[in-house]
């Protein structure tokens, strides 16, 4: 009987032929749940980028992408189970698009050897690469992002700000509450006024802190919102009518579906940006070629070229580039998450890439290193045209103050290190 | 007047406006629990439902397009024409009879003479089951709802106010979207209080409240009231997702304020139609006029937090609410 039995599985083992090997991409993705409106576009790019890739190029050195969606809701526990779920294929690189399932995954993604790259967001210290050997931030977080916004301020200041209001509007959580430290220790340099209004999750209701505003009549009113508080909180601007162009979110509050809800009032409101904008570039092209008009879409196709499906066609370009570099150290197409790893860490962000890739401008150019796994640290403005109904690009993309986020940085990744007893890397 | 104490008169009359949007969501509770003695989880739910139903209906969506389209390979999302405003109210409205002859057919009728907390248990499902239903049916895009409501600060109050204070006060900000919810608030009340006291239907609805066999004894149907009761709570559903959709757009979110109306039930009671409405200001004001007092020293967004502690202390002194019914039981 036992011989039969092995007789049979080797057989079917067999007649399977070989196993074709792909390279694996979990998405945790929320198109349901409260932030459901962001993790569409969210979800649509990062999965419309790799079908273009397997069609367009037939994979990535040769291998095919699979993208793996798994439904978190945007619920932190719902995403420790994605993770626990997908891992086992073989996944590469995770990018959560959540701060909470970040900082979740950080010990866990470490342990087991896959590489977190958290762009834009998550713990901003882990741009130190000596601390953390597994987790990236590239090209910028949120500390940078703070300082970007105040730079623009200076810039459109004549470069002084002393004594100037500025009120920081901010989602009641960890995520919101990251760039308080960097703006404060920016205050004491510029000699600006800052006040901190915190608004509860999830941010349906924030008539008193605009009242306060109006009372108090800052002269700028920097925002780090997501979901419906962004919404709330620009109709609530308007309804003070409080000066759109003084009124700068970051780059997790400023997509279309946050200004649109208020209509014409929203006309002017400002946000940060770490990527290309629109759909005026040659990889558009390729999308709508390999992807829509084949019926591949990840949606409706009504999402292409906004600024959350733009930031993850970034996310998966910056995550195609590190799978190529990766191959290329090693010398198979076969790549395992630490050599992945090893790919992001070596990774080098050039416009010839860019390019190449139908993406020229659409980000900066960076390398990442041992040290650093956070990037330049830049960012650029945007302005809403209502009445087009687009967004238009007012900067150039911009360095952070390096000398107030790097000493941070250093404080915060060194003293994570000896919590957690972790020996520095990178001598 | 010195300006400190007209904030503190501005931030009282934005308390009260804010207690009539928290006291809306009340209402679809309190008549519920009031003709059943089911706490129906899923009221924020079916906010959300309405207006998403509501938005479909008045940009010509084609319900379970994604669906469809999956299915049979097609490329439809809109049947290419627009619905003015109160002609997609009416058809919202008989949505959500439907809705609450499905709920009543399908889910409470089997559930006769259970505990409470398995018809609480039910309704939880029902929320899950309908926040599905609305994104699988609409979408979870967010949408822009426009009914033709005003937004923004009134100018006309500001403007007559203004001269209260110092040339640093503006006058009072008064939110005309607040205004008109006021308005339906008092109107949707007084219908509800007339409809439950002057009509068959109501009276009836009173009785089943008061006592099922007793009312079942003297031939009201049940099955009649239940579905009348849900469908009036699916109406004060939409008029509340029409006001807080206004204000945020139509979303996943809009779900969740629900948790805005609970203290307002603690503090108002779980039986009273003035109830929730009185809890709704005493809510509104309490946690405005606490954030503008000791929010900053407190590092702010005290709101969520203070109004449930409110209603604790009530709970504390009355346990049924303010306007509850005294519970009694007799061995």
């Amino acid at each position: 009987m036992k011989l039969k039995l092995t007789t049979l599985a080797l057989g079917a083992i067999m007649a399977a032929g070989p196993v074709l090997a792909d390279l694996v991409l979990p998405s945790l993705s929320y198109r349901t749940g409260p932030f459901a409106v962001g993790g569409i576009p969210l979800a649509d790019g990062y999965a419309d980028y790799f079908t273009m890739v397997n069609a367009r190029d037939g994979g990535i050195g040769g291998l095919p992408v699979r993208v793996i969606e798994c439904e978190t809701a945007y619920n932190t526990e719902k995403g420790v189970e994605c993770y626990e779920a997908t891992k086992g294929e073989g996944a590469l690189v995770y990018q959560p698009f959540s701060t909470g399932i970040t900082y979740q995954l950080i010990p866990k993604a470490t342990a087991d050897g896959i590489p977190l790259h958290t762009m834009g967001y998550g713990r901003t210290s882990a741009k130190n690469g000596k601390v953390f050997s597994h987790v990236f931030n590239y090209p910028t977080n949120y500390w940078d992002a703070a300082s970007v916004a105040i730079n623009y301020l200076l810039d459109e200041n004549g470069g002084d700000i002393n004594g100037r209001k500025i009120a920081l509007v901010y989602h009641n959580s960890a995520y919101g509450k990251e760039p308080i430290r960097t703006l404060e220790e920016l205050a004491k340099k510029h000699g600006f006024e800052l006040s901190l209004l915190p608004v509860d999750h999830p941010g349906q209701e924030q008539k008193s802190q605009w009242l306060q505003i109006r009372r108090e009549k800052p002269d700028t009113v920097l925002m780090w919102g997501w979901g419906v508080m962004n919404q709330v909180a620009i109709q609530e601007a308007a309804n003070i009518r409080f000066p759109m162009e003084d009124f700068i979110g970051v780059w997790w509050s400023g997509a279309e579906a946050d200004v649109i809800p208020a209509g014409d009032a929203s006309n002017g409101y400002k946000s940060l940006i770490m990527n290309g904008m629109g759909k005026n570039y040659p990889i558009y092209d390729d999308i709508q070629k390999y992807v829509v008009d084949t019926g591949k879409a990840a949606g409706v196709g009504d999402q292409i070229g906004t600024v959350l499906y733009n930031r993850t066609i970034y996310a998966g370009f910056l995550a195609h580039m590190a799978i190529l570099k990766a191959q290329e150290i090693h010398g198979v197409a076969d790549i395992t998450p630490p050599m992945m790893r090893d790919g992001m860490e070596a990774l080098v962000i050039t416009e010839e890439m860019m390019a190449a890739n139908g993406m020229p401008g659409f980000g900066p150019e960076f390398e990442v290193s041992c040290e650093n796994h956070g990037g330049p640290g830049v960012g650029a403005v945007q302005q809403w045209d209502a009445s087009a109904g687009v967004w238009n690009q007012i900067t150039e993309f911009k360095a952070s103050d390096k000398s107030i986020i790097d000493p941070l940085v250093e404080a915060d990744s060194m003293a994570y290190a000896a919590e957690n007893n972790i020996e520095l890397r990178c001598n | 007047m010195s300006d400190q104490f007209l904030y503190a008169i501005e931030v009282t009359l934005n308390g009260l406006m804010a207690g009539v949007l928290y006291a809306l969501v009340a209402l679809g509770f309190v008549l519920i629990y009031k003709a059943s003695g089911i706490f129906n989880y899923a009221q924020g739910v079916m906010a959300l439902f309405a207006a998403m139903t509501l938005v479909g209906i008045m940009d010509g969506q084609v319900p379970f397009s994604h669906l469809i389209n999956a299915t049979f390979g097609t490329k439809v999302h809109h049947f290419g024409w627009h619905v003015p405003a109160l002609a997609a109210i009416a058809l919202t409205v008989g949505v959500m009879v439907a809705l609450a002859w499905m709920v009543q057919r399908f889910v409470m009728r089997h559930l006769v003479n259970q505990e409470p907390i398995i018809l609480f248990m039910a309704t939880i499902g029902l929320a899950y089951f309908l926040e599905g239903v609305s994104d699988l049916m609409w979408g979870s895009e967010i949408k822009k709802l426009d009914v033709g409501l005003p937004q923004g600060g009134s100018r006309w109050v500001e403007d007559a106010t203004a001269f209260l204070g110092s040339e640093n006060f503006y006058g009072f900000f008064i939110d005309k979207l607040d205004m008109v919810a006021t308005v339906v608030a008092v109107l949707l009340v007084i219908a509800l209080m007339l409809f439950s006291n002057y009509t068959k239907q109501g009276r009836a609805m009173r009785a089943v409240a008061d006592d099922h066999q007793a009312a079942l004894s003297v031939g009201i149907s049940l099955n009649f009231i239940w579905i009348l009761v849900w469908s009036v709570a699916g109406f004060v559903a939409l008029v509340a997702g029409i006001v807080w959709g206004t204000k945020s757009g139509v979303q996943f979110s809009l779900s969740l304020i629900a948790l805005k109306a609970l203290p307002v039930l603690m503090l108002g009671g779980f039986t009273s139609i003035p109830g929730a409405i009185v809890g709704g200001l005493i809510i509104g004001v309490g946690e405005k006029l606490f954030e503008f007092t000791f929010g900053a020293m407190m590092g702010g967004a005290t709101e969520n937090w203070f109004a449930y502690v409110l209603a604790l202390v009530f709970l504390v002194f009355r346990p049924q609410g303010l306007f509850g019914e005294k519970i009694i039981e007799r061995v």
